[in-house]
């Protein structure tokens, strides 16, 4: 790899790293840090290959509270250097992946020491702003930034230190039952992620509409965007029509005609 | 009080916007999005405020606890600045005032966020993209960088303008059905969406060979009774068009058995228990390593 190359490989890493706490432009989702390490690497098809497989694994992956997720950025960064040092291109994909997920626990860690890390920064704001001075202030945030972004473009540049011949040695020493058995596991493990959202998302009252939509994919070819049409059609729907029904309190006195003919029943 | 009216400009207005992009970059154990949400602040004090101890004490004011969702705290930061403004002019607005409409909102609106954002259109877009892109096209991470960043900004700018504008009477048109709507209808977007990924994406194949039916003769493609060359290849192509077979044996996997239940019947029951898992508090990443090791497993044995 070119040095030029490793450079924007680490800078990728940088922004992913950034990205993986402030979640605003996306860099730490696999499909757009994939898609860049391949860029930079020259191994474009293989990179976005990549990244819409880790993509598919990583949907339910969020930063919310103390919920403790994987971390996509490492995730996406290391396993993206892996398949471009192993030089299988998409052969490697499945292989990729399955190194990647022990090194996404390993960054959540490191997400966790930089924001305990972050507690002096703040102090040190305090002070500033008795002193009622901005820069101070601007600077200190500004530091914390990047030291997220630190956080994967350091392990990104050890990997880039590994001989390729070492990685290459690795993979290939991996026998065919070992990388086929890890590519079927790879298939199931996509369902964690959609476990992870529908368990935030699910109440009784949409419960339906996960088993209309089940039976509707399975039943049609109808593209994911028209599904999706289909599904913010059903929503608008289904709003209005509990809004028709009265107040959504529920309750006897809803005004809902049906509702009164049960509850009388 | 002078006669004259400080007022923030657009261009103010969009310096805050602009910062709040950062609000994360210092989240800290202690009184997390606080550093950020200084950090977005700062073109509207500087503009406010002219003594150092205003601008000290507005600081402070702005360093206390605050934490939402990311995106949220655009309309929350327009309120905000419309307070700020207001007491910059002299009307009594004290700390607790602001401090109170800046906790007030944060918690019931973070709860739109996290299923909005996080639960419906990110896993939407991103499926979106990454079904492109697993077919090796750039269009996925493209069509996913770039409609999500549209969605981000314009929310971000318009809720922060619709904060600034509205002021303190937010909060009660917030507490309105408004919210509950735009969360129940995503949920509904959701849970349809994530159930026709579930059967599409999640893959299970059972290898095991539940029967082999010889076929009657003229049920197959007889080979060796095709003619030679490209004449035998056009008839062989014929046959298996009219429906014949391509070998004598139907053999039947209890995959096919399965998927004439309903295909995708296995992704839907494993989801089902990686939901069951996850509530009974299994870490994510054990089920994550668990389906790997399943997965390995179940191929040597032959039976995936």
């Amino acid at each position: 790899m070119s040095i030029i190359s490793m450079v924007l490989v680490v800078f990728v890493a940088f922004l992913a790293g950034i990205e993986g706490i402030l979640d605003e432009f996306q860099f730490h989702q696999p499909l757009v840090a994939c898609t860049l390490i391949g860029l930079v690497t020259g191994n474009l098809t293989a990179g976005i290959i990549l990244g819409g497989t880790l993509q598919m694994l990583a949907l339910g992956w969020a930063n919310i509270g103390a919920a403790v997720a994987p971390d996509a950025a490492l995730a996406s960064v290391a396993s993206a250097i892996i398949l471009v040092l192993g030089g299988q291109g998409v052969n490697g994909v499945s292989t990729a992946i399955a190194i990647a997920i022990p090194l996404a626990v390993a960054g959540l860690f490191l997400t966790m020491i930089v924001r305990t890390l972050a507690v002096p920064i703040v102090h040190l704001m305090d002070s500033a702003a008795e002193e009622g001075n901005f820069r101070k202030i601007e600077f200190l945030h500004i530091a914390a930034v990047c030291m997220q972004g630190v956080r994967i473009a350091v392990p990104a540049a050890a990997l880039l230190f590994i001989p390729a011949e070492s990685v290459q040695a690795f993979l290939t020493s991996m026998p065919a039952w070992l990388t086929d058995g890890m590519a079927i596991g790879g298939g199931m493990v996509v369902a964690v992620g959609y476990a992870m959202v529908i368990n935030m998302i699910a109440t009784k009252e949409v419960w339906p509409f996960f088993a209309i939509g089940f039976v509707v994919a399975a039943m049609t070819d109808l593209t994911l965007i028209a599904l999706g049409a289909l599904g913010v059609a059903m929503a608008l729907i289904y709003l209005n029509l509990s809004k028709m029904g009265g107040s959504s309190n529920g309750g006897s006195n809803s005004g809902d005609p049906l509702g009164d003919i049960l509850n009388d029943y | 009080m002078a006669a004259e009216k400080i007022e923030l400009s657009k261009r103010n207005r969009l310096a805050v916007a602009w910062r709040s992009t950062f609000i994360q970059g210092s989240w800290n154990y202690e009184r997390m999005q606080n550093g950020g949400w200084a950090y977005s602040m700062i073109p509207a004090i500087k503009k406010l405020y002219t003594t150092k101890e205003d601008r000290a004490a507005a600081l402070k004011r702005h360093l206390e606890f605050f934490n939402t969702h990311p995106y949220i705290a655009s309309p929350i930061l327009g309120v905000t600045l419309a307070l700020e403004e207001e007491r910059a002019n002299g009307v009594a607005v004290d700390d607790v005032a602001i401090q109170g409409v800046k906790v007030g909102m944060m918690g019931p609106l973070a709860g739109v966020g996290d299923p909005v954002f996080w639960f419906t259109v990110r896993p939407m877009l991103g499926a979106l993209g990454a079904s492109l892109a697993i077919g090796g096209s750039i269009l996925g991470p493209i069509l996913f960088f770039v409609a999500w960043n549209l969605i981000r900004w314009g929310f971000m700018w318009y809720t922060q303008e619709f904060g600034y504008k509205a002021g303190s009477a937010i909060t009660d048109d917030l507490s309105g059905g408004l919210l509950q709507d735009i969360t129940k209808g995503a949920s509904v977007l959701g849970m349809f969406v994530l159930a026709a990924l579930v059967q599409r994406w999640v893959s299970i194949n059972f290898q095991p060979i539940v029967s082999r039916v010889p076929l009657d003769e003229g049920a197959y493609i007889d080979w060796d009774a095709l003619p030679s060359g490209s004449e035998g290849i056009r008839t062989a192509f014929e046959q298996f068009n009219s429906g014949l077979a391509l070998s004598p044996t139907k053999v039947t996997s209890l995959q096919n058995n399965l998927d004439q239940l309903i295909p995708g019947l296995a992704p839907l029951l494993l989801t089902l228990l990686c939901m069951y898992l996850l509530k009974k508090k299994v870490n994510p990443i054990i089920i994550i390593l668990g389906l790997f090791i399943v997965g390995i497993g179940g191929h040597v044995i032959g039976l995936l």
